[in-house]
Order: structure tokens, then C-alpha cells, then sequence
């Protein structure tokens, strides 16, 4: 269930200042909240939007991470290309290439 | 009557984010398409505004996802999204809790639905009234089909749907418009994010357009994701609009692939007053 709990962190700083807010300020405590692998946590606090992709984050969470990152528009689908790249190819969920569903 | 205005239109996030980047000419056509529609409701003097949409994670998570929700709030602010990312600033759109009450109580005779008392908007309905209702001054009770991630609600319950809101619509004294906004194919949120389906989308519109149930619900879910891209669940908004507008033809206003806002910016609108 990590994924679910990657994407429902995310969820919540996508349409929650106060818990922005806390990322900002207190990053390890926020983390701390939810049950994360160090994988997932590195993902979050680095962040590596390619590798959030590649877990199998739901886009329409990862779009408004990535934008709330200061990534601008072609700077984030090409960090998404190069998760597949590094990462391999997205691991579960809506986006899992048709070769390898 | 009650059901004064009935279309569809686009609601990608990149058609107010990313107006600068995309080709003039295409961009300017397709606007114009959403001005044409944003007279016709205010021709239609609708009281309230149903907005039938496929929220993006606003609200709704995967702790407790509803297949259909209906808000009944006093009033919804919007948009979550950063308003520079987005080109929209934040408003608050006032909401119509009493009939809304009323239409989700009636709704229910034939079809479950969850309600909201709180509601944020993301780009999914701020897109569409940043056109349709650019002072946001027309009560908004906004639907949302979850098309995000499966399970979803199979296509002929969203034509169901859509029914059961025309009956209710029918039953009030209100004049009441509805607008469906999603995507035909795209890929959005994705490395294939610009890719689109024209053969797919103009296939899907002629169905739409000729208000042909059986071949609107004939869609298989495996087939729209292959051939049409996550982004096609959302045919589901569309067809809640078929099946509320059953018997009724429309029209196509406008289509045109724009890949940087990553859809085929559709503007169509149904003839109510044909049935």
C-alpha cells in the first residue's frame, strides 16, 4: 500500500497550503506521517518526478507536484522521459506501457 | 422545459496555462468556439449552471472514491492549481445547495450518488467557466464522474445518469443549463502528453452528435485506453450529456487537435429544444 500513501501525500500538498507549509518547513516530520519506503521518501524530497512516474503516480497527482516544484511545463514531461530512461518502464498502475501490460 | 442548454467542451488545464505556446491561428478559432458557446448559455438565461466534469484529485481520493458525486455546497473556490501555472486567478463561485438538494434527491431514485458540501474546483470545471461564466456570477452545481482511475462507472450507467438528471431537471420550475468537459483521446500527465486521436475523437463526436446510445456505451474501456489513452475515460462526462439530452441531436462548433494543450479542443452543443 506505499503507492497508495506516496499519492495521498501528494494529494494533500496539491490542494492544502497548510500541509505545503509543512513540507516546506518540517520535510522529515511530514514524511514520517505517512508509510513510506526510503525509495518513495528520496522520490518525494529530492524531488524525482521521473521516478514518482515510474512507481505508478497517478499523473493528475504528479502534474501539480511537479508544477507546485517550480517544473515548468516541457522541463517536466521530460523529466518523466527520463524516468522511464533511468528507472525503467513505469511499474504498476494507469500508465504501464501497452508492450507491458 | 427546464433544461435550457446542453453542450460539451474541453477542459485541459494547458488551454489557459499554456495559450501562449500554442499556434495562434488554431488557438484563436477554438476560443472563439467557447465565446460562441458562453452567448449561447447567456441566451438560454439559465438560473444555474450544471457542470458535469472529471475532477483531477481535487477532492476525491482513493479512500473513499465516489463514482458519481454532485455538490451541494453554498459556494466552491478555484482553482487549487498555482494561478500563473494554470492563467487562472482565484475565484469563488457561488454554488445552488437548495435545488441541488433537490436534484440529487430526485436523482436517486434511479441511480446512487454521493454529495459534497465542500468542494474545491481544479482545471477541470475552472477552464470551462473561466469562458462560459468569466464573472462567475451563474450558480454552478458541479457533478463529478470519477474517470481518473479504475473502477470506473461503466458508460451506460453515466447515459443512465444523465437520464435520471434530465427527469429531475424536467420536475423544477428552475431553467437550467448543462455543460460536459473532458477529453476524447489524450494522453495527459504523461510522456505522450500532445498525443492525439483525431480518427478516434471525430468517431466518438459523430456518436455524440447523433445521440446514438448503443454505440456511445458500446466503448470498452481496454479499447479506449489503447486506442484513445487514459485521458478517454473521461468520454464519460460526454455521455451523461447524451443520455440528459436523449432524442436530441447537436452540433459540432469546433474540433482541432492543439497538442500543447494536450487534447482535441472540442466545442459541440446539443439542440434541447429539438426534442
Amino acid at each position: 500500500m506505499s503507492l497508495y500513501y506516496t499519492q495521498k501525500l501528494l494529494f494533500q500538498l496539491n490542494r492544502d497550503t497548510a500541509t505545503v507549509r509543512r513540507f516546506e518547513q518540517d520535510p522529515e516530520g511530514l514524511l514520517a506521517e505517512y508509510d513510506l519506503t526510503e525509495e518513495e521518501r528520496g522520490a518525494l524530497r529530492e524531488p524525482d518526478i521521473g521516478l514518482l512516474y515510474v512507481m505508478g503516480v497517478n499523473g493528475q497527482i504528479l502534474m501539480h507536484f511537479a508544477a507546485l516544484r517550480g517544473y515548468e511545463w516541457s522541463a517536466y514531461i521530460e523529466a518523466m522521459r527520463e524516468g522511464e530512461r533511468k528507472h525503467g518502464p513505469v511499474r504498476t498502475g494507469l500508465y504501464t506501457r501497452a508492450e507491458t501490460r | 422545459m427546464s433544461l435550457v442548454f446542453a453542450g460539451v467542451c474541453s477542459h485541459a488545464p494547458g488551454i489557459t496555462g499554456r495559450k501562449d505556446r500554442a499556434e495562434p491561428q488554431v488557438r484563436d478559432a477554438f476560443y472563439a468556439a467557447l465565446e460562441r458557446m458562453r452567448q449561447a448559455v447567456e441566451n438560454a438565461r439559465p438560473d444555474v449552471l450544471i457542470v458535469v466534469g472529471a475532477e483531477h484529485f481535487a477532492n476525491f481520493f482513493m479512500n473513499n472514491m465516489p463514482a458519481i458525486c454532485v455538490g451541494m455546497a453554498e459556494h466552491y473556490d478555484g482553482p487549487i492549481e498555482d494561478e500563473a501555472w494554470l492563467g487562472i486567478r482565484r475565484h469563488r463561485v457561488p454554488g445552488a445547495p437548495r435545488l441541488a438538494r433537490d436534484l440529487i434527491q430526485d436523482v436517486m431514485n434511479d441511480i446512487d450518488l454521493a454529495y459534497a458540501e465542500e468542494w474545491k474546483f481544479d482545471h477541470g470545471i475552472m477552464v470551462p467557466l473561466e469562458f462560459l461564466t468569466p464573472r462567475y456570477d451563474l450558480p454552478v452545481i458541479p457533478v463529478n464522474i470519477n474517470c481518473q482511475g479504475p473502477p470506473l462507472i461503466p458508460l451506460r450507467r453515466c447515459y443512465e445518469f444523465g437520464r435520471a438528471l434530465r427527469r429531475a431537471c424536467d420536475a423544477r420550475p428552475e431553467r437550467i443549463a448543462v455543460v460536459g468537459t473532458g477529453g476524447i483521446s489524450h494522453w495527459p500527465a504523461t510522456p505522450d502528453s500532445g498525443r492525439i486521436n483525431e480518427r478516434w475523437d471525430r468517431e466518438f463526436l459523430d456518436r455524440l452528435l447523433a445521440n446514438r446510445r448503443e454505440e456511445l456505451i458500446a466503448y470498452r474501456d481496454d479499447e479506449t485506453w489503447r486506442e484513445a489513452g487514459q485521458g478517454g475515460f473521461e468520454i464519460r462526462t460526454f455521455i451523461a450529456v447524451a443520455g440528459a439530452t436523449e432524442g436530441c441531436t447537436g452540433d459540432l462548433w469546433f474540433y482541432a487537435p492543439i497538442p500543447i494543450f494536450a487534447v482535441g479542443c472540442t466545442v459541440a452543443v446539443m439542440r434541447v429544444s429539438s426534442r
